[in-house]
């Protein structure tokens, strides 16, 4: 990667030093990004390893690919991967270490070693969540329930454990490190109104991440505890509250969601403006919405345990703030539409991409407000309608936020422009796969078929089969884009400073950037997407 | 690169490339340990969630539990501490003034306090080891119900007490094992005459995280030792 | 250099109150106070934090709200973890 044929007389960022000890000792943010950027892209195929073997398992009503102990480790092993090393990082590690220095204004984040040391704890994590999946790996669920995790599973629990926990560090320190940057670091002439929201949802995202990681923490280590040690802390037979556990881990994971997709959020609202050639409508609520989204989502963790054991009294309260936190979410959607209203639109691949999320990320809303009617939820808990509210939004939203993202920026990242033909075809690809692979996922948890399970009724098979179809599609969706990102640097067009005419002090200076982001320290008198002073490029990406 | 008219400031050795000024860096790197200090709080704060629950549960064995701890240690203990914070702040303003010796015995200070609070611990972590207190196969509550027949005692509620004593008590004194690491760093550097009133900054940042373990301890005291010392009938 | 030099003497005094307030909060423990012995344990451990917070760290003399921003928002994030969790335990045998 680092022998891109750049012909570009200019030293960038990638040019400047070559050799592996310039890029593992690196504490260039963009350098770090692109790091992450393998290593999240690696973690991304294990997950999906998991899941097309899911996927393969329940092809057929009787459990007949692996047995039923392998099943449950199969779904807790991508639970795990792909929440804790591939979602949570995703985003902010790649697109948020690349850009919110250069969107600021800054030279580099206000603690450029501590970046690195937060690559180097998700590399530890890393090699432990990988090492315990070669030993066995856990079958507890990403979820680590008490007392199975502390006291019954006989699986690696405690490694599982231990790596979550590492990896959380690595991202509060990321959280740590972009909260400061964006206090202290913007360039002269950057008030908050002038930031890009893409900054506001980085920075309500840093929010959840300092808040909430540590209470996850400190919850697995007991969980460590506990198994090691041969606590009670967790376990009813002597006293403890199989649910202390599950208000401890939900405080945390319930914002985790809102850590993934707050980002894409982000994401979202930088190229809809941009394709639409038309300022943000309503910068102010969607600057206040991730800030309520950050908040509110502190506030509603027990509706996972509605059907759990908690008071009712306890569950009324969480239902109606669960109602609650989805209005800001419904806000971002409203101002996204009304910013397309009578503007310019073009479709290049970030704006189907961004196209995809909106209404992908609005179904899984929406049918979240379902899971938070208590009566409906105890129909519906543990069966795959929550399979598919999930994904809808973690994979129709934030993963297609993430490669829109990755689209958007890649002639910024890599001074190349990406194929839009093949843009196009990938974007369509994943689209239709996703529905596929989820829709019926819907259909089959209102039908009554419940999660985790390696088997089925018979009844269940035809949406089984054309859910597994689905995801065979989607993954050459998500393969073609790492095709012809590869290809594209060394044989992509080079790309100009702003080759979609977009807003933002990212785009005003070079593709790449060089090392220290900036010539000139920028001086910022303009309002943030200013499009009406913005010249729209002067044609349309060329199709290779 | 910066537009900073002040070349002063920017050849200032302690000043990091992508900072404009001492000023930018100093308060980046105070609002970074702010920042993580927030963080601690809530690694804390599941533990005390924990603790809170259980007590309000099993108030019995906590209460028991609570009365076995050794109050003198724990009273010394947290005066300990608090004579710790004091020599922090005194050192924290030695520097401000430029006064490097001074600097340096307060430092030493702080890490002799910090040493004698784990000295302590250490020594009723083993009074509770031969109580049999420690949470796991050889616990036994045995001791407590034959001393408190006035409270009701379930030997495992009263585990669970002693699990978050460790739990709580071990992390805390983790936190106090770094502090003083921390501390033993920013005395050499001390010595070294690295601190100036102009850049000061790791020992301000430093004093900010030892007085926060500080803080834990003040909590950890009353919520551990003063649970119930009322005379039973 | 924008932090004030605090008198040492200030530094003594909140020293010499934390001490006696750790005497006093000791002491009270043996007191039969109902219900209220943990309120006045907790009040007092809250005062010495305060007095920890405001004067050895700083938080009195800061130009920058933001530190004190900080603070506040750290305890109100550790009193949501606590009341809505408590919310649960409190109301289970409501029904």
């Amino acid at each position: 990667m680092a022998t891109a044929a750049i012909t570009a007389e200019r030293e960038n960022y990638l040019n400047r030093e070559y050799g592996i000890r310039s890029w593992l000792l690196t504490t260039d943010h963009k350098r770090i990004a692109l790091l992450y950027l393998l290593s999240i892209t690696f973690f991304f195929f294990i997950g999906g390893f998991f899941a097309l073997l899911i996927r393969l398992e329940l092809l057929t009503p009787a459990g007949d690919l692996v047995q039923a102990d392998t099943y449950n480790k199969l779904f807790t092993m991508h639970g795990q991967v792909m929440v804790f090393f591939f979602l949570i990082p995703s985003i902010p590690a790649v697109l948020g270490n690349f850009l919110v220095p250069l969107m600021i204004g800054a030279r580099d984040l206000a603690f450029p070693r501590i970046n690195l040391l937060s690559w180097y704890l998700y590399i530890i994590a890393g090699v432990m969540m990988l090492h315990c999946i070669l030993t066995g790996g856990a079958d507890t669920g990403w979820t680590f329930y008490t007392p199975f995790s502390t006291a019954f599973s006989n699986t690696k629990v405690v490694e599982a454990g231990l790596a979550i926990f590492v990896s959380g560090f690595s991202s509060i320190l990321t959280g740590l490190n972009f909260v400061v940057t964006i206090h202290r670091m913007r360039a002269p002439g950057m008030t908050w109104s002038r930031l890009p929201l893409f900054i506001w949802a980085h920075y309500a995202t840093s929010i959840i991440q300092l808040l909430g990681t540590p209470v996850l923490a400190v919850t697995l280590l007991l969980v460590v505890l506990e198994r090691a040690l041969h606590l009670g802390i967790f376990d009813p037979t002597r006293g403890g509250d199989p649910l202390l556990f599950q208000h401890l881990f939900w405080f945390y994971s319930h914002p985790a969601v809102y850590i993934m997709i707050l980002p894409a959020m982000g994401v979202v609202t930088e190229i809809v403006p941009c394709f639409s050639r038309k300022r943000i409508f309503g910068y102010k609520f969607v600057a206040m919405s991730s800030i309520a989204i950050a908040v509110f989502g502190f506030l509603v963790w027990a509706h996972h345990m509605f059907v759990a054991g908690i008071s009712l009294y306890s569950a009324l309260i969480f239902s109606i703030l669960s109602y609650l936190v989805a209005v800001p979410s419904a806000i971002k959607v409203f101002n996204w539409t009304a910013t397309m209203y009578k503007g310019s639109i073009s479709f290049a691949t970030p704006m189907l991409y961004a196209f995809g999320f909106i209404g992908l990320f609005t179904m899984g809303g929406l049918t979240g407000l379902f899971l938070a009617a208590l009566g409906i939820d105890v129909h519906v808990t543990d069966t795959y309608f929550v399979i598919a509210h999930f994904h809808y939004i973690m994979v129709g939203g934030a993963v297609m936020g993430y490669l829109g993202g990755m689209h958007f920026w890649w002639p910024k990242i890599s001074g190349r422009m990406y194929p839009e033909f093949w843009g196009k075809l990938a974007a369509m690809i994943v689209f239709i796969g996703f529905n596929l692979t989820f829709f019926p996922q819907f259909i089959l948890g209102y039908l009554g078929m419940p999660r985790r399970y390696w088997q089925y009724p018979p009844e269940f098979q035809v949406l089984n089969v054309l859910s597994t179809a689905g995801s065979t599609i989607l993954a050459v969706g998500y393969l073609l884009p790492m095709v012809y990102f590869l290809w594209s640097m060394r044989y992509g067009k080079l790309a100009e400073d702003n080759p979609w005419g977009a807003s933002g002090l990212e785009w005003t200076t070079t593709s790449p950037p060089p090392t220290f982001n900036f010539d000139r320290t920028p001086e910022v008198t303009w309002e943030a997407y200013d499009y009406a002073n913005i010249a729209a490029p002067e044609e349309a990406p060329v199709e290779q | 690169m910066s537009n900073s008219p002040i070349a002063v400031e920017q050849h200032n050795p302690a000043l990091r490339h992508h900072f404009a000024d001492m000023e930018q860096q100093r308060q980046a790197s105070s609002l970074g340990m702010w920042v993580f200090l927030a963080t601690e709080v809530m690694f804390f704060g599941g533990m005390f969630c924990a603790y809170l629950i259980y007590r309000y549960w099993y108030f019995n064995e906590f209460a028991a539990g609570s009365r076995s701890l050794d109050i003198w240690l724990g009273t010394i203990n947290t005066a300990v501490l608090i004579c710790s914070s004091l020599t922090v702040a005194l050192g924290v303003r030695a520097a401000q003034m430029g006064k490097r010796k001074l600097l340096v015995v307060l430092l030493l200070l702080t890490i002799v306090f910090g040493v004698a609070f784990l000295g302590i611990k250490g020594v009723e972590w083993y009074t509770k080891f031969q109580e049999h207190h420690i949470p796991g196969s050889s616990f036994s509550a045995d001791n407590l119900i034959k001393e408190y027949p006035q409270i009701r005692i379930d030997p495992s509620h009263e585990q669970i007490f002693f699990s978050l004593y460790f739990a709580m008590t071990g992390l805390h004194a983790l936190h106090m094992i770094i502090g003083v690491g921390i501390f033993t760093f920013l005395t050499y550097y001390a010595w070294k005459g690295r601190y100036t009133p102009e850049y000061h900054n790791p020992v301000e940042i430093g004093g900010l995280y030892w007085h926060f373990v500080d803080i834990i301890w003040i909590y950890l005291f009353p919520l551990l030792y003063l649970i119930d010392r009322k005379p039973l009938k | 250099m924008s932090e004030p030099i605090v008198p040492s003497k200030l530094y003594v005094g909140i020293w010499i109150t934390l001490l006696c307030l750790t005497v006093i909060t000791a002491g009270a423990s043996f007191i039969d106070l109902g219900p209220l012995n943990t309120v006045v344990a907790l009040v007092i451990a809250t005062f010495k934090a305060l007095l920890v917070v405001l004067f050895f760290m700083h938080v009195k003399y800061a130009s920058e709200k933001l530190s004190k921003m900080v603070v506040v928002a750290a305890v109100f994030w550790l009193l949501l973890l606590l009341t809505l969790s408590m919310a649960d335990y409190v109301t289970r045998l409501w029904s």
